[in-house]
């Protein structure tokens, strides 16, 4: 059992978000990065289908040189191995494209993706690989058994869940749930310098978008507090104030 | 020069806020409370790798340097010192002990439990009549046949009732004999070997210590750690590398202390602005991150010294003796900083205050490590 997770580089969750050249751009600027945590499940999931069923876990990334930390936690949390390729990522398609052909020749019975990354929250490249791969998509899962040839998912759909089979090669993602995402130990982190992270030149520019700008959320207001025996004063100022009711 | 921190030490600290996050953190005080000792933790930790840091792969340790060990414990004590402590002393004393000294055979047999956790180490040194003034110990070890019969105790030992194994150090020479100690190695249930009540203490009190006896305590003679008569010399050594342990404590301690106080100093206001902004208060954070600084850079250097096998005893010790004074500084100046709620149990400062005393006094005081700097120069 082989299986392609491919992840992505995103800022820290505590990350004070900000833009550069005409708020078009993120400023990169001091900011720490991650595994995007829903990748993290896919990985977590992957090591757990490899060690019950034989077989290797690859990660795969679209990013320049300075997300190679990120790719080698992943290899210290457990994967065996890893591909870069060195371009940054710029929208869904280009990612999912550069994914498909630097696996070209390669086959893997799985490839799991999480369901969208923290960042941009695109949530796309599950849905374009699996078509750009000619393979079934289950999207959003939280839980995957595989028996044999196939694989049995569970997903959220609203007010409950489905459970899905799909015969292998597919494309999952992760959802929450889906795992607890390990720790690495002292060990893994020593051996992700010698494993391999293979870094590949990208086949081409397939970016079909382009970012525009970017505006933040406006800042919070400050707290009124009132005081509890005070009710009327707080529908007055809902009524009045805030046009609430 | 290269001040930044490795990406191993960046991952390695990461994989350590993960842990102390899940693992420590929702429990630290209540096992304060109760003085509990958590071995179940120590276990998971060695899972992690945490228990053999410095330990070579080949007997089941993580293979790392000094600088990786540092970084390992200042994370932990961030978030907890007696875990911080414990996990030092297990590391850099008992393993250590073995590790350095140890033959083959012994290191084969005891290095694979402790560098994964499962077992616990202790180290005896100190008794009670005999602190600082180590080499005038009571504790005796005297030959017979194939076999040492040891007797007397050691006092303040970490995990001398939950150490799985112990290396003590006892006399079999003349008193005032640096060279009339010896090393043993000495498993838990050997008849007449056993561990005393549990000290209750200002600080660290998810740390275990008590004392050890021996009556008439029988070990082989294949326990013994190097030569007859080399165990004061050995200590001596474990202790060198020991400081950059409690230097890493004080700075982890500290840390804690600063960060939460930081924190605090930005979120509470009083006449109108966040007490950061008053001088008074701002001072003192500079004054704290300054004094963090300098142990850092201190105790980067006396591992710099370890790791390439150079000596180090005069920078260990003044690392150990500047970190430590600064965890108590520090976290003094944190509680401060916290006002009245710094002195209750609702916010962290008070229990790295009470533990931070801890470094200037265990593994040498601050006045032996300032005897060690002084005839060091005056050589």
């Amino acid at each position: 059992m082989n299986i392609l997770v491919c992840l992505s580089a995103v800022p820290d969750t505590t990350t004070k978000i900000t833009f550069t050249d005409n708020d078009t751009k993120f400023n990169t600027d001091g900011v720490q990065f991650i595994i995007n945590p829903y990748d993290e499940l896919a990985l977590t999931k992957a090591l757990e289908i490899t060690e019950a069923k034989g077989g290797e876990v690859t990660v795969i990334s679209v990013g320049e040189a300075s997300i190679d930390p990120v790719i080698r936690k992943a290899l210290a949390i457990g994967a065996h191995k890893a591909i870069r390729i060195d371009t940054a990522a710029k929208d869904g398609m280009h990612v999912a494209q550069s994914i498909k052909q630097a696996i070209e020749g390669q086959s893997f019975d799985l490839i799991l993706t999480g369901r969208e990354s923290i960042d941009y929250n695109g949530g796309q490249v599950a849905g374009l690989l699996s078509e750009l791969m000619d393979m079934s998509l289950v999207n959003v899962v939280t839980s995957i058994e595989v028996e044999g040839d196939s694989v049995t998912a569970i997903r959220d759909i609203d007010g409950g869940r489905e459970t899905v089979s799909a015969s292998l090669p597919c494309v999952l993602s992760a959802q929450k749930e889906l795992c607890e995402p390990r720790i690495p130990n002292m060990r893994g982190i020593m051996q992700a310098r010698t494993k391999p992270l293979e870094v590949i030149a990208p086949a081409g520019d397939y970016t079909k978008t382009d970012y525009v700008g970017y505006e933040l959320p406006p800042a919070k207001e400050g707290v009124k507090l009132i005081d509890a025996a005070n009710a009327e004063e707080l529908i007055d100022l809902l009524r009045s104030e805030k046009k609430l009711i | 020069m290269n001040f930044e921190q490795t990406e191993n030490q960046k991952m390695i600290a990461d994989m350590i806020r993960d842990f102390a996050a899940k693992e420590i953190k929702p429990n630290l005080m209540e096992w304060d409370e109760s003085q509990h000792f958590p071995v179940d933790l120590f276990r998971k930790m060695g899972d992690l790798g945490l228990m053999g840091i410095l330990v070579p792969t080949e007997y089941g340790g993580s293979g790392f340097g000094y600088f990786e060990y540092i970084t390992a414990i200042v994370e932990v004590s961030k978030v907890c010192g007696s875990i911080g402590l414990s996990m030092a002393a297990h590391n850099s004393l008992c393993t250590g002990h073995i590790m350095a000294f140890g033959n083959e055979e012994q290191k084969q047999k005891y290095l694979p439990k402790l560098a994964t956790g499962e077992w616990i180490g202790a180290w005896g040194l100190t008794e009670t009549g005999t602190g600082s003034d180590a080499g005038g110990m009571h504790t005796t070890a005297v030959k017979d046949g194939d076999e040492w019969v040891l007797n007397g105790s050691k006092n303040f030992i970490t995990h001398a009732i939950s150490g799985d194994v112990a290396v003590v150090i006892v006399r079999t020479g003349e008193k005032g004999d640096s060279r009339g100690m010896t090393a043993f190695i000495v498993e838990k249930g050997t008849p007449g070997f056993s561990g005393g009540k549990k000290e209750n203490k200002l600080g660290m009190r998810a740390s275990e210590t008590a004392c050890l006896f021996f009556d008439d305590c029988r070990i082989p003679a294949a326990n013994m750690l190097g030569n007859e008569g080399e165990g004061f010399i050995q200590a001596m050594k474990v202790l060198d590398g020991g400081r950059i342990s409690i230097a890493s404590l004080g700075i982890g301690i500290a840390k804690g202390a600063y960060e939460a106080a930081l924190q605090y100093s930005k979120e509470r206001e009083q006449f109108g602005k966040p007490i950061g902004h008053f001088q008074a208060i701002g001072f003192k954070l500079a004054d704290m991150a300054t004094k963090i600084e300098c142990s850092e850079l201190l105790t980067y250097q006396a591992a710099y010294l370890k790791n390439i096998g150079k000596p180090m005893t005069k920078e260990s010790a003044m690392a150990k003796y500047h970190s430590s004074e600064t965890s108590v500084e520090v976290s003094t100046d944190a509680v401060q900083i916290f006002g009245g709620y710094g002195y209750t149990k609702d916010y962290p400062v008070e229990k790295f205050y009470r533990d931070s005393k801890l470094c200037t006094i265990g593994e040498g005081t601050s006045e032996i490590q300032k005897l060690v700097i002084s005839r060091h120069l005056l050589k």
